[in-house]
């Protein structure tokens, strides 16, 4: 018979050499298993004389321990290998794109309209929208712009038989919420307007957003503050803004506004003014007790500047091509 | 209008640059929208004469000129243009000259014959867009002397841009009044000689409308030459304001108006028959004016008659039949002040639109008649000769405007604009401005000038108040909001929230226009518009749209004839309904989709889109604020959509939308390579949803069966759903239908639905008892109802 300690190294040089789990296995039966030699050493253990046996079977248990240990590592040692066997048959080719649907995305337009609601709002002003399709009072009459007002032939109005007319600015909407709410009054009100004119730089539609404040001590300062602070707003960075005065029947003081852009060139980017005491009074409202301010924002104008876009007329010509790059 | 520097510094003449000018007039209000600067890159070119002109002798469009340059010799120059004749005075550019527009002059070889130079245009040398041939020069301009010293330039042509309410503004006077004041640079004038009346002729005048025409100025002007021409340096005014130089007496007029903005019109007076009235028109009358148009008269017309009838459209255009000519000897010029009211927008219904007719629209100062005919005469008197009669002026003081005194609150200065404004600098402000002030305790009594008619109301003082202080002086200030914070409506959604769902499943929002062509509207909606613009841009933009589907389809076309085949589009906008008394506007969620239902791509097999597609994106959008259980899909007929694959969707009993397949006898007027699908919602109805209100989850563990059953086509998945359903609403959780089976082993008509059952009991945990007696439950109800049979 082997000696136990020959026996174990055996145990361990065959452990070492299985080259698989199903060869470890064998060996783990060889040894350990029912019928296995360190097994059979126990199980003789019973027939030794009493004084050997302490001391053989401390012997015993400790080497089957350690071909126990033994077989235990060389597992993992196997195991670990085996996976990476089958990881290294499970790689993928990570540059391949990704599988299901793509994201579409929004017209530059209204989503720049959106982000206008979202500066306004966030500013404390409330949405509000009117009808298109509007009638002489709302569009013209109650801005302070009379029948024969020669600000009229400079609207080139889309008319329905029978006087009904498609709105040439959003400010008909500062009346209908001026009757609807009162006063004080912040709002603005973005929608589509309708011009009779089509060429490189007018598009018979196009959309502005208006803007109402109205209140006691309202002032042109406060419009100064309120729009430059909209502008630095909408294009994230320091903008210089000039006022100049122009002319609105419904706005007075009025003015247009510039900005400076690339340095050197003013570009208008809206008008803007003191609503007119005839418009406040027409409403209702005590011009000696309340002022307020209202402005027009053309919103093509302010994502042609935002997005480098130098052709109007593509934002409605909807070529898939184009509206791609916006996100 | 169109307004030179030279002829603006002769009267007002501020220490500054083109530029710096440009940008004040902008900064007063009168928009500089355009400088051109003229004759700075002309210097070489000199007067020359067309000494004498042959054929060329092989171009039959071509001439031969010899010109005279002053050089000495006579130069050969091949020419084309038309208008040239012996003896005429021209331009000419020498070889080596260079052009404004960069070409540089070398003698060239044209069709064999060598030509030294060329005659310009005044196109070529940067002086108008017109080019009708070689630009004439007065006979007296003199030979070989350069062309900018004839023409006194350089010169800049400033483009303003005037705004409707500041008519005063419509002239040199009326542009150096403001300039002077911005600046406190001096007016110069308007110093207007009198003539001398020589000749005691005068052409009777009738007022008989004063409240419209309070002032009318006349006078008679004998022995005039009308083969006068012009001189050069009025021509040259008129040409950089826009105007041609037509005859002296025409010319005159034009540039008194320029000049001082008063509208003039001068009529042969020999062919005027009687009195001369402004008056009404008559229904019917008609006049054929100077343009030979024959114009039919409305009565609310203010028109020119003499004995024989009308003469004119009072302040828009003269009649022919008493118009100047060559062979007029005798003149009456008149210069009348006619009320805005009677003037505005008479111009148009006539389809025109005058130099004249655009001053009286927007006011003309009424104490300038007078002094308009005196300007006028002495330069005919200079240009043409002529001895003039005494001036005729009838007036009804009473029916001129007037301005009433308006108070002016320093503490209303101070609010509106929000700044204080030093008392010594309004009243400076307000004198430069010619205004009359008195002080008050609290501000001023202000009259305003009269030739500043649109200033009546305190308003329109702060305005010019805050101009001439300056708007950029104007501080900005952030005013506090009284507003109270607004609350965030939880229970209507906003619409990005759906336009960022269909996005996130690939759609592109497009914007296209809400007028589209009426049959387009109607073969998509069956819709006759009632809503159709009167002066649409055209009939294809004419109609307001009662879907967007028109538009989306339309906009699918154009891509697909780009090349694109998968096209997935949304749009959220309008759509138009009933009469124009009373219409409505609805908001509309419309897209369409069409091509593979996914990107095409290398990891699963996508299939061209079908209903089932949309739908899915319908029922995501609507999960977006309603229960499954609220929204149904009922088949239905609709005229844009194929029958048997259209669906109007329902929340609870109310239609909310349509979806389905573009019919196919639309679809083949365009040229898609796939079938359309479209979808369209009202957006007010699906906006509105419940706040959540939490129920606590079961712990009890679920347990799912699957169960097939065959029944005849015709029994839709719904109907199905819902008698599995009413078995045990409160134990089925959950129904999926995994699969739709028709063919081999299932009769022809029937079709087999599996269906898997989620349950779950919320107080106890379910047995196969309870799961076995619930099945045999609803086994019964699908024969009894739909004969269904258990699939093995």
């Amino acid at each position: 018979m082997q000696t136990l300690s020959k026996l174990t190294k055996q145990a361990f040089l065959e452990v070492a050499g299985a080259i698989d789990l199903a060869a470890l296995d064998k060996v783990r039966i060889k040894y350990l298993g029912k019928k296995g030699k360190l097994t059979l050493r126990l199980k003789n253990f019973s027939q030794l004389p009493a004084e050997e046996r302490a001391i053989t079977g401390q012997e015993i248990n400790k080497a089957k321990k350690d071909v126990q240990e033994c077989l235990k590592n060389r597992r993992a040692s196997l195991e670990d290998a085996a996976l990476e066997v089958n990881l290294a048959a499970d790689s993928v080719d990570v540059s391949l794109p990704g599988r299901g649907q793509y994201i579409g995305g929004r017209h530059p337009v209204p989503h720049t309209q959106s982000r206008i609601e979202r500066i306004f709002t966030n500013a404390g002003f409330g949405v509000r929208s009117g009808p298109e399709i509007e009638d002489d009072f709302h569009n013209f009459t109650a801005l302070n712009i009379h029948e024969h007002h020669p600000a009229r032939a400079l609207h080139d109005t889309f008319y329905f038989p029978g006087g009904k007319l498609l709105r040439t600015h959003t400010s008909p909407v500062q009346i209908r919420s001026i009757i609807k709410e009162g006063v004080p009054i912040r709002i603005i009100a973005p929608g589509r307007v309708y011009r009779n004119d089509s060429d490189q730089t007018h598009t018979p539609m196009f959309h502005q957003v208006e803007g109402l404040v109205i209140d006691e001590g309202i002032s042109f300062a406060n419009l100064k503050a309120t729009l430059h602070q909209f502008v630095e707003a909408f294009f994230e960075r320091k903008i210089e803004l000039r006022f100049r005065p122009s002319y609105f029947p419904f706005t007075e003081p009025s003015a247009e506004v510039d900005l400076r852009w690339e340095s050197d060139k003013w570009l208008e980017i809206l008008g803007c003014g003191m609503v007119h005491p005839n418009v406040l009074e027409g409403a209702g409202i005590d011009p000696e007790k309340y002022s307020g301010y209202a402005f027009g924002i053309g919103i093509e104008r302010l994502a042609m500047l935002r997005y480098d876009v130098s052709d109007l007329r593509v934002f409605f010509e909807n070529d898939l091509r184009f509206l791609r790059q916006f996100r | 209008m169109k307004i030179s520097e030279s002829w603006l510094r002769e009267w007002v003449s501020p220490d500054i640059g083109t530029e710096a000018l440009g940008h004040q007039l902008t900064m007063l209000g009168h928009e500089v929208s355009n400088i051109k600067s003229e004759g700075g890159d002309i210097g070489d070119i000199v007067i020359a004469e067309v000494a004498s002109i042959s054929k060329h002798p092989d171009a039959d469009k071509l001439n031969l000129c010899k010109v005279d340059d002053g050089s000495g010799e006579l130069i050969n120059v091949v020419c084309g243009a038309t208008n040239v004749v012996q003896g005429m005075k021209v331009p000419f550019a020498r070889p080596g000259v260079r052009l404004p527009n960069g070409m540089k002059l070398r003698k060239a070889k044209i069709r064999g014959v060598v030509s030294y130079g060329m005659l310009c245009s005044t196109d070529e040398i940067g002086l108008g867009s017109e080019s009708d041939g070689i630009f004439s020069l007065p006979l007296e301009a003199k030979i070989g002397s350069k062309l900018i010293d004839f023409l006194s330039l350089p010169d800049a042509i400033f483009d303003l841009d005037l705004t409707p309410n500041r008519g005063d503004c419509f002239s040199v006077l009326g542009i150096a009044r403001d300039i002077s004041v911005l600046t406190d640079a001096d007016l110069k004038g308007p110093s207007i000689n009198t003539v001398d009346t020589s000749i005691e002729d005068v052409q009777p005048i009738d007022l008989i409308e004063p409240t419209v025409c309070p002032r009318f100025v006349g006078r008679v002007i004998r022995g005039i030459d009308a083969m006068a021409k012009s001189p050069v340096w009025m021509t040259e005014r008129l040409r950089r304001s826009g105007f041609r130089a037509i005859s002296p007496i025409v010319d005159i007029t034009n540039y008194v108006m320029l000049e001082l903005g008063q509208p003039l019109h001068a009529y042969d007076s020999g062919l005027l028959q009687g009195i001369v009235r402004p008056r009404m028109a008559k229904k019917g009358e008609n006049v054929t004016l100077l343009d030979e148009k024959v114009i039919k008269l409305n009565d609310d017309t203010m028109i020119i008659a003499d004995d024989s009838g009308p003469i004119g459209i009072a302040g828009i255009m003269g009649g022919l039949k008493t118009a100047v000519t060559d062979k007029t000897t005798d003149v009456f010029l008149e210069a009348a002040f006619f009320s805005q009211d009677v003037m505005a927008g008479r111009a148009r219904t006539y389809g025109m639109h005058t130099e004249a007719s655009v001053r009286f629209e927007r006011g003309v100062d009424p104490s300038g008649q007078v002094r308009a005919v005196e300007r006028a005469t002495e330069l005919l008197i200079e240009i043409t000769g002529g001895a003039a009669g005494p001036i005729s002026e009838k007036l009804a003081v009473e029916f001129l405007p007037t301005h009433s005194n308006i108070v002016l609150r320093r503490e209303r200065i101070r609010s509106l604009l929000g700044v204080s404004i030093d008392d010594v600098e309004v009243g400076k402000i307000l004198s430069r401005l010619n205004m009359k002030t008195v002080s008050t305790s609290d501000g001023w009594i202000v009259s305003p000038p009269n030739h500043r008619f649109d200033i009546s109301i305190e308003a329109d003082l702060i305005e010019e108040v805050a101009r001439i202080h300056g708007y950029d002086s104007i501080p900005e200030t952030t005013s506090p909001s009284k507003i109270p914070i607004q609350a965030v409506t939880e229970s209507k959604v906003d619409l990005e929230k759906f336009a960022t769902t269909l996005v996130a499943r690939d759609y592109q929002e497009v914007v296209t226009y809400s007028f589209i062509n009426a049959d387009a509207n109607k073969i998509f909606t069956a819709i006759d518009s009632d809503l159709v613009l009167s002066n649409p841009i055209s009939s294809e933009m004419s109609a307001m749209r009662s879907s967007l589907w028109p538009g989306l389809v339309a906009v699918a076309a154009s891509n697909s004839a780009r090349q694109q085949e998968r096209i997935r589009l949304f749009e959220i906008s309008k759509s138009f309904h009933g009469k124009i008394s009373e219409h409505t506007e609805v908001i509309r969620i419309a897209g369409l989709i069409t091509g593979l239902s996914q990107p095409e791509q290398w990891g699963m097999k996508s299939e061209v889109v079908d209903f089932y597609d949309i739908k899915s994106d319908v029922e995501a959008m609507l999960s977006l604020t309603c229960r499954g259980d609220e929204v149904s899909f009922r088949a239905s007929q609709h005229r844009a959509l194929q029958p048997g694959q259209s669906a109007d969707v329902f929340r609870g009993e109310k239609q909310i939308g349509v979806v389905g397949k573009l019919h196919p006898k639309i679809a083949k007027t365009y040229d898609f390579k796939h079938a359309i699908y479209l979808l369209e919602f009202d957006a007010k109805k699906i906006l509105s949803t419940t706040v959540p209100s939490a129920v606590s989850i079961s712990k009890f563990p679920t347990i799912r069966r699957d169960i097939a059953v065959i029944v005849d086509d015709a029994i839709s998945a719904d109907e199905l759903l819902k008698a599995v359903e009413s078995c045990s609403p409160t134990l089925i959780k959950d129904i999926k239908i995994f699969d739709i089976y028709k063919g081999a082993g299932i009769e022809a008509g029937r079709k087999s639905i599996a269906m898997g059952l989620i349950l779950q009991e919320t107080s106890r945990t379910l047995t196969d008892d309870d799961a076995d007696e619930l099945f045999s439950a609803i086994i019964k109800k699908l024969y009894d109802q739909f004969k269904a049979e258990l699939r093995d």
